[in-house]
């Protein structure tokens, strides 16, 4: 009754939630006195995942390089249903949330989304997440087998590469046949980390008042720091920035090491996509704003003056 | 077609706070103003110009909660052109699980001939994200989640999904099926106060699980919450001075020296 951990994979480079869950349930393991096996979905190296605890890896063939929900759902289910575990850990991504919950209807058992904490208590894992988009917190205990949590990006440090290895069990597995079709996927111009699993991020404001001034002040400043750009919800209904760039309640829920906030007021709305990150800087004019109640550094400057400053001083680093 | 819209009532999120009860059970609700959860009004308006398209027969709204819930949804579902509403209220659902409320949509939906079930990409409560899917699960049907854009052309249907990454996906399907609704859907519409006033009139069918064929024990909840409490204390934060050059070496240096992020 080992703990599964599901470990989503780029084209065979496994994602750094794979290793970060791994890392975090070899010390759920070991306090429950059980052992860690991995999920994969297709072609990565499997045996890989031992250096990070994994003792044995499932490993359901198949070409999964295209999603499909009902594929997904049955290559998990096949996975789950080979390992036999008593939890299973997943990442907080778009298939977290899209395929495990009918994964957790057919079992019957129950699911803690995304979890920014797990523990042992009474020889059971308990979630901690935040509810009402980071204004609460709660604990979630799933009380049938397998339990199942989902965590979000960044919420457990990457572990160090061992020297441990492991057994890869192939799963053999016949997908069914898709009820949706794929028409087409666009992808954008730049494809960078996706907000959602981002380390480190650099968000406009409505102050940046044109797109030409968002793409020459925050793009930059993101690509010297390599990390996404994001925005406040008034600066992509401006136009200045894509839909897909908005933190906040009705945008992405990032959780980086790093957010920039740049002319940002720092709105109920806006803080609930991004109060997790572990170093907040906020860069405004308005020492007032509400911003600076939750910046780690608070700089009361123009970002028109500040954010080329900071991209050429981050360039020069090194 | 008839579409069944799934909403939940949740609190404004415009409320500054929201605290714990003394004894960690749950939030504390006292003052905070009630509204449909914001991805759900995505939802009941989606459903609403459909009708108006003429894509859609008829527009029926299901939701799992109490009495409070029913004006909160009159005023703000039911006037914007809905049918009527169908409360799943029963004492069993006190501490209700995402899959015991998939249970209990899926058997009150399960009673109609519906084409299309809207939901909320999340509610913005708990914001579990798992409802739709497993309600798709339980009544056998395919589902799109994340979905900005959606045409219905007969029993067909194509939607366009956020898979992550700024990737959009197009998918092509044949209903029935669930859609979980994402911002940019449709411009999520308020009700003016003659409809809200109109909204009086319609039926609000209560269902108790008995009248869904469904048990105590088919909604025994396996995911449990407690400790209810305030989100983790951040350190206190630094401001820095100076002139711009001057901060900027400031944060530098902090960044990688004191936060260690660079
Ligand atoms: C249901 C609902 C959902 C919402 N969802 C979201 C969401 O997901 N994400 C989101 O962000 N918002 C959301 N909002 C909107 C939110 O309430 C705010 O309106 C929005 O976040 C404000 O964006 P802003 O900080 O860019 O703009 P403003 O509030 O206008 O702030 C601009 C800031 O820039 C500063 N400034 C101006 N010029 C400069 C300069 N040259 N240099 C430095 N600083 C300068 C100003 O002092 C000010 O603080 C939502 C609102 C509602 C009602
Ligand atoms: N109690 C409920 N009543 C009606 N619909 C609900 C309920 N809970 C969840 N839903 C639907 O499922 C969506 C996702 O909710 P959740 O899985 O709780 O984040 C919501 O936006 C609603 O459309």
């Amino acid at each position: 009754m080992s703990i599964l951990v599901l470990c989503e994979h780029d084209g065979g480079t496994f994602k750094k939630t794979a290793t970060e869950l791994l890392g975090k349930a070899t010390g759920l393991a070991g306090a429950l006195g059980t052992t860690v096996s991995a999920l994969v979905l297709g072609d990565a190296p499997a045996a890989s995942l031992g250096a990070y605890g994994a003792t044995k890896v499932f490993q359901v063939s198949g070409d999964f390089s295209s999603y499909d929900t009902d594929v997904a759902v049955a290559a998990l289910r096949a996975g789950i249903d080979a390992a036999a575990p008593s939890a299973v850990l997943a990442p907080a991504s778009f298939l977290g949330k899209d395929a495990l919950p009918r994964v957790v209807a057919q079992l019957g058992t129950g699911q803690g989304t995304e979890c920014t904490d797990l523990r042992v208590d009474g020889g059971q894992i308990v979630g901690r997440r935040p509810i009402y988009a980071g204004k609460a917190y709660c604990d979630v205990r799933v009380g049938k087998t397998p339990a199942v949590y989902t965590v979000r990006a960044n919420s457990f440090a990457q572990p160090a590469a061992g020297g441990g290895s492991a057994e890869v069990v192939a799963v053999p597995f016949s997908a069914p046949t898709p009820r949706l079709t794929l028409v087409e996927r666009k992808r954008p111009e730049t494809t960078v980390v996706d907000l959602t699993e981002a380390d480190r991020i650099v968000s406009g404001g409505r102050s940046v008042k044109s797109k030409e001034s968002y793409d020459s002040l925050i793009r930059p400043l993101a690509a010297a720091l390599g990390a996404t750009p994001g925005a406040s919800r008034a600066c992509v209904d401006a136009g200045y920035a894509p839909h897909d760039h908005q933190v906040g309640q009705t945008g992405k829920v990032v959780n980086p090491s790093l957010y920039i906030a740049c002319g940002i007021s720092g709105a109920i709305q806006h803080l609930a996509g991004m109060r997790t990150s572990k170093v907040i800087v906020a860069i405004n004019t308005d020492p007032g704003a509400p911003i600076f109640e939750h910046a780690t550094y608070g700089l009361v400057s123009d970002i028109f003056e500040t954010c080329p400053a900071l991209t050429a001083r981050i360039q020069a680093l090194d | 077609m008839k579409i069944a819209v799934c909403a939940k009532v949740a609190p404004d999120t415009a409320t500054p706070r929201i605290t714990a009860k003394g004894d960690g059970s749950g939030i504390d609700t006292t003052g905070i103003k009630f509204v449909v959860s914001p991805y759900d009004l995505f939802a009941v308006t989606e459903g609403i110009v459909l009708k108006e398209q003429g894509k859609a027969s008829a527009v029926h709204l299901f939701t799992v909660g109490g009495d409070s819930d029913v004006t909160v949804l009159r005023g703000g579902a039911l006037a914007l052109g809905a049918e009527d509403l169908t409360l799943v209220d029963d004492p069993a659902l006190a501490e209700a699980d995402s899959l015991a409320v998939a249970r209990s949509l899926a058997a009150a939906i399960g009673q109609g001939e519906f084409g299309l079930v809207l939901c909320g990409k999340q509610a913005v409560d708990h914001d579990n994200v798992q409802v739709p899917a497993m309600l798709a699960e339980l009544l056998g049907w395919p589902h799109v989640s994340l979905v900005d854009d959606l045409v219905i052309d007969g029993d067909g249907f194509t939607a366009t999904r956020n898979v992550g990454g700024g990737v959009a996906e197009v998918v092509k399907g044949t209903l029935p099926a669930v859609v979980t609704c994402d911002k940019g859907l449709v411009e999520p519409r308020y009700a003016k106060l003659p409809d809200i006033m109109k909204a009086k009139q319609k039926k609000v069918h209560k269902k108790t699980l008995g009248d869904l064929g469904l048990s105590a024990a088919d909604v025994a909840p396996a995911a449990t919450y407690t400790a209810y409490g305030e989100p983790p204390p951040r350190p206190k934060g630094r401001m820095l001075e100076g002139d711009v050059a001057g901060m900027v070496d400031q944060l530098v240096d902090a960044l990688r020296n004191e936060a260690k992020v660079l």
